[in-house]
């Protein structure tokens, strides 16, 4: 089996005296759909920020695509192939959603080289992808919830990136909504692109995910198909409280 | 694209030629004496606005950098016998080391914590400057202009036409900045700066490239005004009158275009002037604060969104 394209070992992150991720480890392939879940304040926004540059960790390794990552600054990590949406959308509001995604294209990517017309239309066809082709030239604050979602991940997709993080891109979505932006992330996995999915929505993580992390006080608690996690009784207990 | 650009530099040539004709044609030094002043304006309003409207950080320090490029002119005037260009040169440069520092604040100064710094940073370098006897001190300084170079014949119209060959290097900076994708970035860094990051905009690089060109050009507009007023004392050199005027004229001409600081300076510069003139020098100030509210208040965008608007009713009127 070839090297995974995450490989998180050891990781530690605290705030204060808060122990916030206590030796974190995990593995990700290329081309796999991982679910990470846990209750409320488990750490799996923490472990994401730690990968994704926002955040510091304070011990551990993290290694991408081979490489020790974890001192880079968070735009070399989305330059080298690391994007993600965030948990409350995060839009350039004065911008149109057009060029939300150019910032994408022209700061994202490893290398320039598309002339300006180039980028647009590539932009435009990524808004195609996503269902967002008529709101190119709307401004970004006009989108409604479901579209500034996908505006998110479009965003994320056009710095072209091997490893896609959506941090619960759901959340506050219709039940129609939930499955047209999971459709959505099976889509650019099959497209040959590795997604985490943290979600609180049990459903659509369940059946998105090729395997699942479970996350409790900052400690992995349950690690393994969908279904085997779903029944660890650690599991329920970190949920229900039981 | 290269049509406009060229479109650009010609109107540059025009309007820096024009201004050559002017001081040929007209007579009285005062209108030169004013318009400098206006021009000054434009350029800290420009500088500023690069910062400040493009990426959002409100730098409330434009006084340090137009008190470091007036002392830097007299400095170099002083112990190497400068000429003026020289002087603005050595401005720009200490400008934009100045701008890089302020730069670095921005690492773990946001919102309105970065602009009181800017503010210590003021009050810290007029200090410095005060204590400095080479340069005056403060009781200020006597500087005497060396002879008016050909073809001008006077120094003030010498200066004016230094002044309007600055305003549009500063112009030109701003415009390039604002189409290019320094800009594009700078705006992502405004509207949400750790987006921005995780899009892969490298932040810190941008905004102290932003606070060098800004500061280079503040401390350019300043070096030549020991010269425009043959003397120098830290309390006019630091005024807080320059910060405060950079930023309402940015705001009330515009913050989201390169032609919003320019527009909002020649408005509110030319007001000014004109009632120093007319009634009192002390009512600028009024004028300024008020104007300032009424803009903030009933104009966001600034002049240019009220052009905008009656750009965009008489289009549709016209279509209708």
């Amino acid at each position: 089996m070839s090297a995974p394209l995450l490989r998180v070992a050891g990781l530690s992150k605290r705030f204060g005296g808060f122990t916030a991720l206590d030796d974190v480890s995990v593995d990700v392939a290329q081309g796999e759909r991982f679910g990470l879940i846990g209750p409320n304040g488990s750490g799996k926004t923490t472990l994401i920020n730690c990968v994704s540059g926002a955040l510091r960790n304070d011990g551990g390794t993290i290694l991408f695509a081979g490489e020790e990552i974890s001192r880079l600054p968070a735009f070399v990590r989305t330059r080298r192939g690391i994007a993600r949406s965030f948990q409350i959308p995060r839009p350039f509001k004065s911008m149109t959603v057009l060029e939300n995604l150019l910032v994408a294209i022209d700061f994202g990517r490893a290398g320039h080289g598309l002339s300006a017309d180039a980028t647009e239309d590539e932009a435009i066809g990524i808004l195609g992808t996503m269902g967002l082709k008529d709101k190119a030239r709307i401004l970004s604050s006009q989108l409604s919830q479901v579209e500034l979602r996908k505006m998110e991940l479009a965003r994320a997709m056009a710095a072209k990136p091997k490893l896609l993080i959506s941090d619960e891109a759901m959340a506050g979505l219709s039940g129609s909504e939930i499955d047209e932006v999971l459709d959505l992330l099976i889509r650019l996995n099959e497209a040959g692109i590795t997604i985490i999915m943290i979600e609180h929505i049990m459903h659509a993580v369940m059946r998105f995910s090729q395997r699942v992390m479970c996350l409790d006080a900052g400690r992995i608690i349950a690690q393994g198909v969908p279904q085997a996690v779903m029944d660890d009784r650690r599991v329920q207990e970190a949920y229900l409280g039981a | 694209m290269s049509m406009r650009r060229h479109g650009f530099w010609i109107g540059a040539l025009c309007v820096l030629a024009l201004a050559y004709g002017l001081t040929l044609a007209i007579r009285n030094e005062y209108a030169f004496f004013a318009g400098f002043i206006i021009l000054q304006f434009i350029v800290l309003a420009t500088a500023w606005n690069i910062l400040g409207g493009y990426a959002g950080y409100v730098n409330f320090g434009t006084s340090a950098f137009f008190g470091i490029g007036v002392y830097t002119a007299i400095f170099l005037f002083k112990a190497l016998g400068a000429p003026l260009l020289v002087q603005m040169a050595g401005a720009a440069v200490m400008g934009a080391l100045l701008g890089f520092v302020t730069g670095l604040l921005t690492l773990r100064l946001h919102g309105i914590f970065f602009s009181i710094a800017t503010v210590a940073m003021t009050i810290i370098l007029e200090t410095l400057v005060i204590n400095w006897k080479y340069v005056g001190g403060a009781t200020g300084i006597q500087v005497l202009r060396p002879p008016v170079t050909e073809p001008f014949d006077s120094y003030i119209k010498m200066l004016f036409v230094i002044g309007v060959a600055l305003v549009i290097v500063a112009v030109a900076l701003s415009r390039h900045v604002q189409g290019s994708w320094i800009g594009r970035g700078l705006r992502a860094i405004r509207d949400d700066e750790t987006a921005a990051e995780c899009t892969g905009v490298p932040t810190l690089r941008l905004k102290l490239l932003a606070c060098s060109i800004s500061g280079a050009l503040m401390c350019a507009a300043g070096a030549p005004s020991a010269m425009y007023l043959q003397f120098a004392d830290t309390t006019s050199a630091f005024n807080l009158n320059y910060s405060v005027s950079a930023l309402a004229m940015s705001l009330i001409g515009g913050t989201s275009h390169w032609a919003g600081p320019v527009l909002g300076a020649i408005v509110l510069g030319v007001t000014q002037q004109a009632l120093t003139v007319t009634i009192s020098s002390e009512l600028n100030v009024l004028v300024l604060g008020v104007m300032l509210i009424l803009f903030v208040v009933g104009a966001p965008e600034g002049l240019l969104g009220l052009l905008r608007k009656g750009w965009a009713r008489l289009a549709r009127g016209g279509g209708s």
